[in-house]
């Protein structure tokens, strides 16, 4: 693992030479986070948004048991405990917007993070687990944060579970039974509760469980880097410590900022004032839709509106959701342009930029009413992403003629690179 | 090598099919959206924009309207609308003393037990009460007020878009459906026991209009109680009950962005010490 130049752990004095040899915690994490650790130099603030994450996960992790000590899983009651932490916990309201927004910022990181992935193809060879991974993290994140969000048990958590427990339903013969098995009944009640309850509380420790997969597979290649050019040689690098500590901790503080900002004055802007209402089964809101981080995902499932041959349209909605985000699973053996950079790549840039204009589409679309002119917009977007996805982004690595990259990182930070090359690289890279 | 060209074929199959499929949905219902005409929405009204003390990062009670919004909301709307997470003695809160918080839980009835024979009855209320039903269950609501459940409104400004606003315009925007209206929309018109207010999504409330003149209430302050002072003060009492922590977390915030800005801005002065002496060393 790591560079042959990487700095060995050195414990300097008797309590860590006792812990380095009987379990050695220390070492690991000078090896991880610590000066152990070559980091390319070249790495821009897009390079953030993996620690952010991190950072984001632990604090919905603990508001999270915070909130479980006076929080009730009951039909009957989980609606007003939910207020009694608002009123009555001391500084439960904290807690609570912390946790709500908390997610919402979750989200907002693992997106950047994700078309970081995206732009730089840092799904490449030698680093397909990584972003394997990161996926699956990403499922489970949409799974907990669908959860978390029916707990507080009002209007939209009620019927917000029924729409995506019916998408189940789509499923022709054994659907309506998976339907009934995983609500616990015909609708969302007590035992849809308790269940989703007790997931919400287990996933983030999945989540953190994969999480430390992904950083062990990243530890083995090292990180990517704008450039996509592989480190050559001790120069391309600097120690994670103090160099990408210092960088991450700045950009931990403008995140803090943005989200205490939000959380202190503006804690429901990304909520829906139908779950202030309690859970209703009999009136149905006028307009059902998720949280936001779940909208580009929900219009590509609306965008299917008319039976296709013998496919119904709700099942085809449902399978292109689902699909929207598996696909994600094959873009390593998808795109097969042996440079990564989108800095270097100009045809796939633009569909690169495409892209984005149709996931703000979908996003937009997602959130607005199923009525025209939204829903002919989301045809063409869900259409668009699709297309991008398996067909344009293989044919473009096929066809596409990159731009020269630079010798070696150091190259491309200081102009030149006179330095020695250690490893296979010995010669200027196309 | 074949194998990876194959998934890439598969692949570019899979995606010309989701792709077709979607632009059959699109060209459909284009033409649906071309030949049909689309069911038009009735035209109510955003709520008007009025200046709260509470409003915007350093808002603050005004406990004088607080205090006027709970004579409105005690004297008029808790004839048919619970309180139901608000307690008495959150009263203490908008400036009322232990005593009178005491007394007037005292005027309220709420239920009880009878200590000698167990039976369900009522009793004066204590602080730690909340605010009692005026019904005892929703059937009982619904039949006394035309089948239409009056909601409880502890969260009611948090409940809807823009909820402070909203009340308050709603309470003093009853009026007669225009002429135009009606002739554009003619469902539009209020059917038996409904009342037009063009605030309300569907322009036809059950409530009738609950604040009807001025000095329906009489103000211990000596504010004029105008239809639309009332609509105003209940709103922001209503405002309170939806979020009684909203100045603490106002005023908590200040001081947690002023740290955050002060230690970012360190933070961003250390990163740069520490990047400078890497570009001196190898550059």
């Amino acid at each position: 693992m790591s560079f042959p130049w990487a700095k060995e752990y050195t414990p300097t004095n008797g309590v860590m030479k006792f812990l380095d040899e009987k379990l050695p915690l220390p070492r690991l994490v000078y090896n991880a986070v610590g000066a152990g650790y070559p980091v390319p130099r070249n790495l821009s603030y897009f390079w953030n948004f993996g620690v952010l994450a991190g950072f984001f996960l632990v604090l919905q992790i603990v508001t999270g048991v915070v909130l479980a000590m006076h929080y009730a899983a009951n039909a009957q009651v989980a609606f007003a405990t939910t207020e009694h932490i608002m009123r009555d916990v001391n500084w439960g309201w904290l807690m609570r917007y912390a946790h709500a927004n908390g997610a919402s910022f979750f989200f907002i990181v693992v997106y950047l993070h994700i078309f970081r992935g995206l732009f730089f193809s840092s799904y490449k060879a030698p680093r397909e687990m990584i972003w394997l991974l990161g996926v699956v993290i990403f499922l489970l994140m949409m799974a907990t944060a669908f959860m978390g969000y029916v707990l507080p048990w009002g209007q939209m958590s009620f019927w917000g579970a029924k729409v995506i427990t019916g998408l189940f339903g789509a499923i022709p013969v054994i659907g309506e039974p998976i339907q009934i098995w995983l609500l616990g009944g015909f609708a969302p009640d007590n035992a849809a509760l308790n269940r989703f309850f007790s997931l919400h509380f287990l996933l983030p420790f999945v989540i953190a469980g994969v999480v430390i997969l992904h950083i062990w597979a990243l530890h083995i290649p090292g990180s990517s880097n704008p450039t996509g050019v592989e480190v050559k040689s001790e120069s391309d690098t600097l120690p994670f410590h103090p160099y990408y500590t210092a960088k991450d901790g700045f950009g931990l503080g403008v995140a803090l900022i943005l989200f205490f900002a939000m959380v202190f004055f503006l804690p429901n802007a990304l909520g829906h004032p139908d779950n202030y209402i309690e859970a209703n089964p009999l009136s149905t809101p006028a307009h059902i839709v998720p949280e936001w981080y779940f909208w580009p995902f929900y219009a590509i499932l609306r965008a299917f509106t008319v039976d296709f041959l013998f496919i119904p349209a709700k099942l085809m909605g449902v399978i292109a959701m689902f699909g929207s985000i598996l696909i994600w699973f094959f873009l390593p053996w998808l795109d097969k342009s042996p440079v990564r950079s989108g800095h270097y790549r100009p045809l796939f840039r633009k569909f690169f930029y495409v892209l984005l204009i149709c996931m703000a589409v979908l996003f937009y679309c997602g959130g607005a009413p199923a009525e025209e002119p939204f829903v002919m917009m989301s045809q063409i977007a869900t259409a668009y992403y699709f297309l991008h996805f398996l067909v344009i982004l293989p044919i473009v690595s096929q066809i596409e003629k990159p731009q020269p990259l630079p010798y070696s990182i150091t190259e491309a930070v200081l102009g030149s690179d006179e330095k020695a090359v250690l490893g296979e690289n010995a010669k200027a890279a196309a | 090598m074949t194998k990876l060209l194959s998934i890439r074929l598969v692949a570019i199959l899979v995606g010309l099919g989701f792709t077709v499929v979607a632009l059959y949905s699109f060209v459909v219902g284009a033409y649906a959206a071309i030949t049909e005409e689309a069911p038009g929405h009735l035209p109510y009204e955003e709520p008007r924009d009025i200046a709260y003390s509470f409003d915007g990062p350093f808002g603050k009670w005004d406990v004088q309207q607080l205090q006027r919004g709970f004579k409105v909301y005690n004297e008029v709307c808790s004839a048919c609308h619970s309180l139901k997470y608000v307690a008495f003695r959150d009263l203490e809160q908008i400036g009322y003393d232990e005593g009178q918080v005491k007394a007037f839980a005292a005027s309220k009835q709420v239920p009880g037990i009878d200590p000698n024979t167990g039976e369900a009855t009522t009793r004066p209320g204590l602080p730690t009460d909340y605010f009692p039903s005026p019904y005892p269950n929703n059937v009982a609501a619904a039949a006394a007020n035309n089948n239409a459940i009056p909601p409880d409104l502890s969260l009611m400004t948090k409940a809807r878009h823009d909820g402070t606003n909203y009340v308050a315009s709603l309470l003093a925007g009853y009026a007669e459906p225009s002429a135009e209206l009606l002739e554009e929309h003619p469902e539009a018109a209020p059917g038996p026991g409904l009342h037009h207010n063009p605030y309300f999504p569907n322009l036809n409330l059950a409530m009738a209009p609950p604040l009807a003149m001025t000095g329906q209430v009489t103000y211990d302050d000596g504010t004029e109680a105008t239809v639309q002072q009332m609509s105003e003060d209940v709103a922001a009492f209503l405002t309170w009950t939806a979020e009684p922590t909203l100045v603490k977390r106002k005023q908590t915030g200040w001081p947690v962005l002023i740290f955050l800005l002060f230690a970012t801005v360190l933070a961003y002065l250390s990163k740069n010490q520490i990047w400078a002496a890497a570009k001196r060393k190898n550059g």
